[in-house]
């Protein structure tokens, strides 16, 4: 898609009137009118208003009057703000932890209900429920079953000696988030996965076979570089996932004990709507949209230059 | 082979088993006493069956049922819109030649990687000035004009074959009509598909009313499963539960009956 935008434009005028497209002048605004207003009204515009915002200092209570310029004020403040920077470290530990072992136990997960099993289809739904299921209705069993005291969880746990106080802990509360992300993302990288494997080049499995690969020559000189633009995919859309996580937190957490789990996203929510900061809480949320456009082209970034290695 | 089959068969099966023990808690305790539901070891099949917790959550004061109505309201109307104005934008991009397209069609990739979390305080906003906020419309609106879902229809458009439309010019067509006879029949699958994924989305977004509706009256089905749960952060299981499980069942209906197209569409939003 991107060379094809970089075609100059009266050359792809010639090219698509050849494929039978011809100039509809206005009729084509006509046709992307009514979606494009909505974008306009609900999306562009407020869109702006974050960038205007994030550089006011503006509390709801006083106003539409009340909005002064600060220039780069919130992000001097930002800076040397400690719960920002802590609620950072909390969201890249959570990215960090979670995001990965959701893809290496999805890839995982992928290949084997790519194989021959009893009850294939049943499997695979049963690892995608958790994915389409609503968060409160999964969050609100997750704070049951991860009781201190009482939880199924625990009552496992207990075999093992262990008992961990999940949500009542600052230590474990992270970590308890962590689990339920990973349950509710390995069955989407299966499937995904799952697509991505039947697309693999057959031909060079039966070329493999026919060499006497091993199992783990096969993954890793063709399984793995055909699911390596998958792979990437899968980080990219999860990282961005992951670093505005927020729904479990504001239902289980509200970012507790204490601050433990008051990663980035709750903060933004905390100042913007329990504070009413709405100025720095724009403010927040740029910076973190940057933040993570960062991570997301160097993880591409990553990818291209693996590409060339090869 | 059938040998090898079962060898993976039985620890997948018995991961899977752990992966459902969530939902199979969730559906005992739904049914059982609240004094039940923390018992130690923990009692799979309840005794005895309090079928009361569904009878109450689906009635009287407490009762779910408006709020899965406001539910299927909003979802239908965002279903509705969102696939009337990203067929008809979809099908312009791909298939249809104006000045400044192109450079329009980026500005929409360009939106669709913004968090939606960053436009939660302007909209907050704009949706009080417009008097929107507090309404079903504050969650319908924006959910009606969507650049995923323009996205996903310009890509099954332009694989369309442009022949359909010279054959149909020919015979003295207008746009409209080449669009709405010959191109629209042929995107009812990928159509299907959008609408699938536009209403689940819709049927479990938690967010956008947590922020935007403050009246319990106004609630969606999501926020109303928080009602189950007292002053001091006390939930009570059975209720909480059985409203749980009546608010999974559209959506797993959803994906049981039409399980072929909605994988399709969980694959092919992005990844093709």
């Amino acid at each position: 898609m991107a060379t094809a935008t970089l075609v100059s434009a009266g050359t792809k005028a010639r090219v698509e009137q050849g494929r039978g497209i011809r100039p509809s002048g206005w009729t084509g605004f006509l046709f992307i009118a009514p979606n494009l207003l909505g974008v306009i009204a609900f999306t562009l515009i407020p869109l702006i208003s974050v960038l205007v915002l994030a550089f006011t200092d503006w509390n709801l209570v006083s106003g539409i009057g009340g909005i002064t310029f600060n220039g780069l004020g919130n992000f001097v403040a930002i800076a040397r703000d400690p719960g920002f920077w802590h609620a950072i470290g909390l969201t890249l530990v959570y990215v960090v932890v979670s995001v990965p072992l959701t893809v290496i136990l999805g890839l995982g997960l992928g290949i084997a209900l790519n194989r021959p099993l009893p009850g294939r289809a049943v499997l695979r739904a049963i690892f995608f429920l958790p994915y389409i299921v609503n968060v409160v209705a999964v969050g609100m069993t997750w704070l049951m079953l991860m009781n201190p005291k009482a939880g199924l969880v625990n009552q496992v746990l207990d075999v093992f000696g262990i008992r961990p106080g999940w949500f009542a802990s600052s230590h474990w509360a992270l970590p308890a988030l962590i689990v339920m992300a990973i349950w509710g993302g390995v069955g989407y990288c299966s499937l995904i996965y799952l697509s991505a494997l039947q697309d693999a080049p057959r031909q060079l499995y039966e070329a493999a076979d026919i060499d006497g690969a091993s199992a783990w020559a096969k993954f890793r000189v063709i399984t793995w570089p055909s699911l390596l633009p998958t792979t990437i995919f899968l980080l990219v859309t999860l990282i961005i996932g992951a670093s505005q996580g927020f729904g479990l937190i504001a239902l289980i957490t509200a970012g507790g004990p204490g601050d433990a789990t008051t990663t980035i996203s709750y903060y933004m929510y905390q100042t913007g709507f329990q504070f009413y900061r709405f100025g720095y809480a724009s403010a927040i949320g740029l910076v973190t949209f940057v933040g993570v456009l960062v991570l997301t082209l160097f993880t591409w970034r990553a990818q291209r230059g693996r590409a060339l290695n090869d | 082979m059938t040998r090898s089959k079962w060898l993976w068969g039985i620890p997948l099966w018995i991961l899977a088993i752990a992966f459902l023990a969530p939902f199979g808690w969730m559906i005992s305790t739904a049914l059982k006493p609240d004094v039940d539901a923390y018992k130690i070891p923990m009692q799979w099949i309840p005794h005895p069956f309090q079928w009361d917790n569904f009878t109450t959550v689906l009635s009287g004061a407490t009762s779910v049922l408006p709020a899965f109505g406001r539910s299927v309201f909003v979802a239908v109307l965002r279903v509705a819109g969102e696939l009337v104005t990203a067929t008809m934008a979809g099908y312009a991009f791909a298939r249809m030649s104006f000045k400044g397209r192109d450079k329009l069609f980026l500005l929409y990739l360009a939106t669709a990687i913004i968090p939606a979390q960053l436009l939660l305080v302007p909209r907050f906003i704009y949706f009080q000035k417009l008097g929107l906020y507090d309404t079903l419309w504050a969650l319908i609106l924006p959910g009606m004009f969507t650049v995923l879902g323009t996205f996903l229809m310009r890509q099954f458009f332009v694989s369309q074959p442009a022949e359909f439309a010279e054959a149909a010019r020919m015979d003295g067509a207008n746009e409209w009509r080449v669009f709405t006879r010959i191109y629209l029949p042929l995107a009812t699958p990928v159509m299907s598909a959008l609408g699938i994924l536009a209403f689940v989305w819709s049927w479990n977004d938690y967010e956008t009313p947590l922020v935007l509706i403050s009246n319990p009256d106004r609630y969606t089905l999501p926020l109303s499963l928080t009602n189950f749960v007292d002053e001091q952060g006390q939930i009570a299981p059975g209720l909480t539960m059985a409203a749980s499980v009546i608010s999974i069942v559209p959506v797993l209906l959803v994906f049981v009956v039409l399980q072929r197209r909605f994988v399709a569409a969980m694959t092919h939003t992005g990844i093709k």
